[in-house]
């Protein structure tokens, strides 16, 4: 048990010590999953043999010397969505119920040159449409802190994972949301970079202006060692961004005296929760205690960017779908009489509900007539969003807030009224909108016993200003996991 | 009284980019191959995998768009057209709609009715799609993603033509400028170029267009005229008898000389086109532009007016020659090394084409090298060979590409002007045919035809004709 109290960058030091070695964590990690998965359900696939072989083949890797990166051997789980040569990747949709991939996505290959080892793949969000998790068609995932609650979503089986114990950290990607609302649920650490930032070959894409892969871990180190490893310019991916400098590290620095952090109103009006509100006060008064300086100000459009969101994603969502067909690979229907009905049988067996509300919703913002009250406006919605944050910016360092407005709703609770579990991705759409970086710690509990976070946003490529903020603060508590209780 | 119609015809011109990889992998381009062997994640259509541009299929848009005089958009996008269909591996063919690379271009053709330009609406760039292939014994079908992703532009005329003449001749017009450009090989029958034909009929002086049909399956030239003149009739038929043309998608069968309705407009899909968000912005600047415009070759017109300046051929030489560029290539090499510009030409204009006619091929199919056609020439000037050896030799040239001296050499081809022996050939011609002799030197003077071709008859036509005629007529008229 105490291997797996530690961190994925204490880990990392303990295997160049020798104190431990990469078989030990994996067998550590390969236990844990046993005792808690069939209760939690955070992955879909684990690769016990696989696992095993890749630990020792990267042991004998790190004592020759060939690899000694703070993460070589520290095994790491990967949301299903990310392309693993020879291991199912099924975006937890039946559709890719049998999709074994013929290469390993970019991210995922970064992490494997560094020595981590790939344990399994996470469960989410069926193609991560959604904020709980439940729409998996492969069963839903439980909050560790209280298996009657959900985990958020969609990444809520990389963020169970860790929380959990099952993994040192893990990858989640995040659309509107999916990395830092799940990390918000279950009090680990999880930040979305950039746009373009992070390659996004090997990502299975919902909606690609918006996807981006990101680290979920116990601490703020842990995110800024795992996204200095991720990061990288690829030339596969053509939205990828040849950044100045990838180092992330340096920004872990206890202090923020003088930094600006921006307090949006409007963030703290109607709908948000009086527990979450308080707590993530709480931390910007932390923050303000060390030498920052707080301000309260009007962001503006904060309304606009849900139902912006929405057609984006959904209408890129509604063709990047389009590949799942019956055809190539993933799941055929069995009984279907010529193309055609194969197609419709096939994608109507084959997705779920939530897929296809959201390939309908996406199909007809595109549709002729439709396209430019829809899907342009909601482009230049984008772009206006955009000006209102490089306004903020002009004047703040970042901008603090929630990362949801509740801690995590009881499972069964939020798939019912879609329009409310939509509304629930107010604090971390826009930032997705304006391809803005954004990281969630997590910042106390509720009544409940139930984890909050706190939300910090930079500006593009100033990842570096937020980590900062958020290891200070950090620095003011201790993590606390769900079996501290 | 019945009224007279006016044709009113648009091209939509597909034409494969000659690059050596696929628009967005670096997959080969190449024809054939093992089906699915010139393929990876991206050309698939794998989940996770994005398309990256290649630069290249730009520049050829872009040299075919200054060459047809379009203005070039410095601000593109790539768009996705979304629709169901197995040989697309995505379900969206990623081509652009609302920002093509090329607008607002014209070419000039030229027919018996004289010149004209034909507006070119639009040139945009998009990616193949890959084959069904049957099984006839099977149930089921086979997609081959070799072609998936192999770059196209599609060049959209205005509707500005009338006729099947000036439809060949903006077609040949194009081809020739995106072979000179190098751009594209551009052969009708293998599918490098593909023509739909967007036609309507209106009564002459009508200042609306009347509905249009759109004829796809056009693999020649000769069936895209054949299409038009039945597509013409079966529109004017149809107003004649009262009915209406409807706006569909025609397929033309060429054996049967016939087309019928594929699908009609209600049927027409939704393509859902929106910006492709895996692709950025294409942006040209203006250095880029001019480095492409600098690097334009020669194109026919230009071409035409220096062969006339520098080699002093006739008009007609000149536009046999450079109907091809592969042909006008030969040329200018052949010429550089033999220095005999007007017999280089002959060889091409006369024996070439006929024989390009004979093997049913075209001018680009051309195999020989100009060294061994410069060889030949040689040869001929040296007088070393006849005219009629020369043909001879030539055939095999044209077929195999051989070395005219070595298999003059080993054929024993070579003109014998030895006199002496010329001279006791002759002499026995003369006494073996005392008729002859006795009708010339009574005045038939046709009768050394005879003469002389029991000559060559005797020397296996090696000997010079000139001498032959000489020497006889020497000894006829002792």
């Amino acid at each position: 048990m105490d291997l797996l109290n530690l961190t994925a960058v204490e880990l990392g030091k303990k295997i160049q010590a020798k104190e431990t070695n990469a078989v030990e964590a994996v067998q550590a990690v390969l236990a844990q999953i046993d005792k808690m998965d069939d209760t939690i359900h955070s992955y879909v696939t684990v690769d016990k043999e696989g696992a095993m072989e890749r630990a020792q083949k990267v042991q004998k890797q790190i004592e020759e010397g060939v690899i000694s990166g703070p993460l070589a051997g520290v095994p790491v789980a990967i949301k299903d969505n990310m392309c693993t040569e020879g291991i199912l990747t099924t975006c937890s949709s039946k559709i890719l119920e049998n999709f074994y991939p013929t290469y390993t996505a970019e991210a995922v290959l970064n992490l494997e040159k560094a020595g981590a080892i790939v344990v399994g793949k996470t469960n989410m969000d069926e193609f991560a449409m959604g904020s709980t998790t439940e729409t998996s068609a492969y069963g839903v995932t439980r909050n560790p802190w209280n298996t009657e609650h959900v985990p958020g979503g969609s990444s809520g089986g990389s963020c169970t994972a860790v929380s959990a114990n099952e993994c040192f950290f893990a990858l989640g990607s995040d659309t509107g949301g999916s990395i830092r609302q799940p990390s918000s649920f279950c009090g680990v650490a999880g930040i979305k970079p950039t746009y373009g930032t992070v390659s996004r070959y090997g990502l299975i894409a919902y909606g690609s202006s918006l996807d981006q892969i990101g680290p979920v871990a116990k601490d703020v180190t842990d995110c800024a060692t795992i996204l200095e490893t991720i990061a990288s310019y690829d030339k596969k991916d053509s939205t990828s961004y040849k950044r100045d400098s990838y180092d992330f590290t340096s920004a872990l620095v206890d202090d923020v005296k003088g930094m600006k952090i921006g307090i949006p109103k409007g963030y703290f009006g109607e709908g948000l929760d009086k527990e979450v509100s308080d707590a993530v006060m709480a931390a910007a008064k932390e923050l303000e205690k060390k030498g920052a300086i707080l301000e309260e100000f009007d962001l503006g459009l904060i309304d606009y960017a849900i139902p912006a969101y929405y057609v984006i994603a959904d209408a890129e969502a509604s063709s990047n779908l389009a590949r799942f067909d019956g055809v190539k690979y993933g799941y055929r229907a069995e009984d279907y009489n010529g193309l055609h009905n194969m197609y419709k049988k096939t994608r109507s067996e084959g997705f779920g509900a939530e897929v296809k509300r959201r390939i309908m919703l996406g199909s007809f913002v595109l549709s002729s007539g439709y396209y430019d009250a829809y899907y342009l406006k909601a482009l230049r919605t984008k772009a206006l969003i955009k000006q209102e944050f490089d306004k903020a910016f002009s004047k703040y360092d970042m901008i603090l807030g929630p990362a949801a407005p509740t801690t995590a709703p009881k499972i069964g609770s939020s798939l019912s009224d879609p329009i409310k579990m939509y509304l629930g991705d107010i604090y971390t759409i826009s930032v997705n909108l304006a391809g803005l970086p954004g990281i969630s710690v997590p910042c106390g509990v509720d009544s409940k016993g139930l984890p909050i976070g706190v939300q910090l946003i930079g500006d593009c490529f100033q990842e570096k200003k937020i980590l900062r903020a958020a290891y200070a603060f950090e620095q003011t508590r201790s993590y606390q996991s769900p079996f501290d209780k | 009284m019945s009224k007279e119609y006016e044709t009113v015809i648009g091209l939509e011109v597909h034409v494969e980019l000659a690059t050596k990889t696929k628009i967005f992998c670096s997959c080969s381009t190449a024809f054939g191959g093992a089906p699915n062997t010139h393929t990876c994640p991206v050309c698939t259509g794998m989940p996770g995998s994005l398309p990256v541009l290649n630069k290249q299929v730009v520049e050829y848009a872009i040299a075919v768009g200054l060459a047809t005089n379009c203005t070039i958009t410095k601000n593109g996008k790539f768009d996705r057209k979304n629709y169901f269909y197995p040989d697309n591996p995505q379900n969206y063919q990623i081509s652009q709609l609302y920002l093509p690379i090329c607008r607002n271009g014209k070419v000039e053709i030229e027919t018996e009715q004289g010149k004209k330009a034909i507006g070119i609406h639009e040139i945009h760039m998009e990616e193949d799609a890959g084959k069904l292939v049957h099984d006839e014994w099977g149930d089921c079908s086979l997609v081959d993603f070799n072609r998936s992703g192999v770059p196209l532009i599609e060049i959209v005329s205005e509707p500005d033509m009338r006729s099947a003449d000036e439809v060949i001749a903006y077609l040949e017009k194009l081809r020739l400028i995106i072979q000179y450009l190098g751009a594209s090989d551009c052969k009708l029958n293998e599918g490098s170029m593909r023509a739909d034909v967007n036609l309507s009929v209106r009564e002459v002086g009508a200042t609306e267009f009347g509905t249009r049909t759109e004829m796809k399956n056009l693999n020649s030239f000769k069936a895209i005229a054949r299409a038009i003149e039945a597509e013409r009739e079966r529109q004017i038929d149809l107003l004649e008898s009262g009915e209406e043309v409807i706006q569909e998608t025609r397929r033309w069968d060429d054996t049967k000389e016939y087309s019928y309705a594929m699908r009609s407009k209600e049927d027409a899909q939704d393509y859902r086109y929106f910006p492709d968000p895996d692709l950025v912005p294409i942006i040209i600047s203006d250095e880029w532009l001019e480095e492409i415009k600098s690097r334009q070759p020669e194109l026919r017109d230009e071409k035409m007016a220096r062969y006339a300046k520098e080699y002093e051929l006739p008009e007609y030489d000149i536009s046999v020659i450079t109907s091809s560029k592969h042909m006008a290539d030969i040329f200018e090499k052949t010429v550089e090394i033999c220095h005999s510009a007007k017999k280089v030409s002959n060889w091409l204009m006369v024996e070439t084409m006929r024989l390009l006619k004979e093997h049913d091929m075209e001018a680009e199919d051309i195999k020989f090298s100009p060294e061994n056609l410069a060889k030949l020439v040689a040869l001929t000037d040296a007088k070393a060979i006849n005219s009629t050896v020369a043909k001879e030799v030539f055939e095999h040239v044209f077929e195999e590409d051989i070395d005219p001296e070595k298999y003059v050499e080993e054929h024993g081809l070579k003109t014998v002007n030895d006199e002496g022996a010329l001279r006791s050939t002759i002499e026995k011609i003369v006494e073996a045919n005392p008729q002859s002799v006795e009708d010339y030197r009574n005045g038939k003077k046709k009768a050394i035809g005879f003469l002389v071709g029991q000559t060559m008859k005797e020397m296996k036509g090696k000997a010079d004709p000139g001498m032959v005629n000489q020497i006889l007529t020497e000894i006829l008229e002792k």
